[in-house]
């Protein structure tokens, strides 16, 4: 693997939210969230279901408006400059969402293209990436044949052939057995020191954000209740306290009447249900 | 490991100009035809079961027909007439269900993956619309080789073949991006199932598929004129039997009509991804 090339400036935030807010009709999702990702770092957005977190990253991801200043994507402002953003930004949704009629090669293939990755090289990124992967010795089988936990890293796969300054994971790991589990945050993992690439999750999981994000910042109703690395966080408890007491602590430890809508629940449970 | 992608340089951040902007749609719909070609490759079964209802048109409905003389179609057998007609049906059912798929698409995350690429709205429904049209091709082919094996006199000239391909391109185009509106629209796909069955039908009898205009009710024959499945088999009839067609109108109707409707389609893909 090669390091990065020439990076920008070191004070650029990857990612910098300001005042973000979204409504829909009358319930407001996201209000007033400010947050700086660093370049290089896993950077966790924790909640409950309902929180805001999709909200946020549909909209750092360009699926939403977002008001002009409002979201930076290394210094460019996402709402001027949709495009540019995109060229920056490699993501992976919730769902399963690979094509399972065609094979490893060309669902990887398909993505280099539509990010311009020149003729040339081609070929030549779509194996570096399925290898990093580890698909390379199965890229020509049919999707539909591979295992939930293939399909997750083959999305990774997809994700990274444009070779994207930040790498954004909707729930990467719903619905995974712990070893699929282990496998995907393995190759993230040496995919970023490979690469200082940037990368901004939403999880669930607190245990996974624990052990995988260098900074978490803990939403509940549209708004960030507590940022920090997750030894600060827990620390601020107590000496014993866990990431999960940490959420508790934050989130009221009440199932939240708004907690995720029919289709997020379907959502997960149609992904759940893909992955055996 | 093998050496991954290196992160581009800033200024491959630049956005593009219209013209880099027009070459952005083209590649896109270069790749999408290429995508569909490759789903084809891999499951060719598809190509056999959807020409079972145009086969059971032209073998049972076409030669009964013709046998009995009740559709009067001049010098032209009533078997030839009916070909290009159960083409254009043919491209038109395909065409028409694409809504589902985006609406599949949105459910699997697929249209949000797909629209985290620079890729313009336009030019992603552009590119699906052609890629409704490459697998309506393909299919053309067998519902084309189904028309020579009864005997339908088709045209040698490779023009004419090129004029059927671009025709049925831009006709699948207008009923993909119609129902790609659809799908925007309704949000479900239930609805649009319902919605999709409920017009094919009435699409296909307010043309001239099966019958010339003249033999139509006035009523029908205004339908006729708005709609554009009637300039596709016009267009289809003239370059593959022959017939009398207008096919400058045929062609500058199938192009305004693909052009409107990939932009409604395209303004309606932001309501889509959110619904």
């Amino acid at each position: 693997m090669t390091a990065i090339g020439a990076g920008p400036p070191a004070d650029v935030p990857a990612v910098r939210c300001t005042g973000l807010r979204q409504a829909f009709g009358d319930t407001v999702a996201v209000d007033g969230i400010d947050l700086e990702v660093r370049p290089g770092e896993v950077f966790g957005l924790l909640g409950p279901n309902g929180a805001g977190k999709t909200t946020t990253i549909r909209m750092i991801t360009t699926l939403l408006p977002a008001p002009p200043g409002a979201i930076e994507v290394f210094g460019i402002d996402v709402a001027r400059r949709r495009s540019a953003v995109r060229r920056l930004l490699g993501y992976v949704p919730q769902q399963l969402s690979a094509d399972g009629t065609l094979s490893g090669r060309e669902n990887v293939a398909l993505f280099a293209r539509l990010f311009d990755v020149p003729r040339r090289d081609r070929d030549a990124q779509v194996d570096a990436v399925l290898t990093a992967v580890d698909l390379l010795d199965v890229a020509d089988r049919q999707v539909k044949t591979y295992s939930g936990g293939m399909v997750r890293r083959l999305e990774l796969a997809q994700a990274l052939v444009s070779a994207p300054r930040v790498l954004v994971l909707d729930e990467p790991t719903v619905g995974l057995d712990p070893v699929a589990r282990d496998g995907v945050w393995d190759r993230i993992t040496d995919i970023r020191l490979a690469t200082g690439m940037t990368v901004l999750v939403t999880t669930h999981a607190m245990q996974e954000a624990d052990a995988q994000c260098d900074r978490i910042a803990l939403m509940h109703r549209g708004r960030v209740q507590a940022l920090g690395t997750p030894a600060d966080l827990r620390g601020a408890l107590g000496p014993d306290a866990t990431l999960d007491d940490v959420f508790r602590h934050h989130t009221g430890d009440t199932l939240a009447d708004r907690s995720g809508g029919l289709r997020d629940v379907r959502a997960a449970r149609r992904t759940a249900g893909r992955l055996g | 490991m093998s050496v991954l992608p290196v992160a581009p340089p800033a200024a491959s951040a630049e956005d593009p100009g219209p013209l880099g902007t027009l070459a952005t749609a083209a590649r896109r719909v270069a790749t999408m035809c290429l995508v569909e070609l490759q789903r084809l490759r891999h499951d060719r079964s598809e190509l056999v079961t959807r020409a079972v209802q145009p086969a059971l048109w032209l073998l049972v409905f076409g030669q009964v027909f013709t046998r009995i003389h009740a559709i009067p179609t001049g010098d032209t057998p009533y078997l030839d007439f009916l070909a290009p007609g159960i083409l254009a049906q043919s491209a038109l059912f395909i065409a028409i269900f694409y809504g589902i798929q985006i609406i599949w698409e949105r459910d699997a995350g697929v249209l949000s993956k797909l629209l985290v690429t620079p890729t313009p709205r336009m030019a992603l429904v552009t590119a699906k619309a052609f890629a409704a049209g490459v697998r309506a091709v393909a299919q053309a082919v067998v519902v084309l080789l189904l028309a020579l094996v009864l005997g339908v006199a088709l045209s040698p000239n490779p023009l004419h073949w090129l004029g059927v391909v671009v025709a049925l391109l831009l006709g699948s185009a207008f009923f993909c991006c119609l129902s790609i509106t659809i799908a925007g629209l309704v949000l479900s796909r239930d609805r649009l199932m319902g919605i999709g069955q409920a017009i094919t039908m009435p699409l296909f009898f307010a043309s001239n598929a099966l019958y010339p205009v003249e033999l139509m009710p006035g009523w029908l024959q205004v339908i006729n004129h708005v709609n554009p499945l009637s300039y596709e088999v016009e267009a289809l009839r003239g370059l593959l039997i022959g017939t009398p067609a207008r096919l400058w109108l045929d062609f500058a109707v199938l192009v305004l009509a693909a052009a409107a409707m990939i932009t409604i389609a395209s303004s309606l893909l932001p309501r889509l991804v959110r619904g």
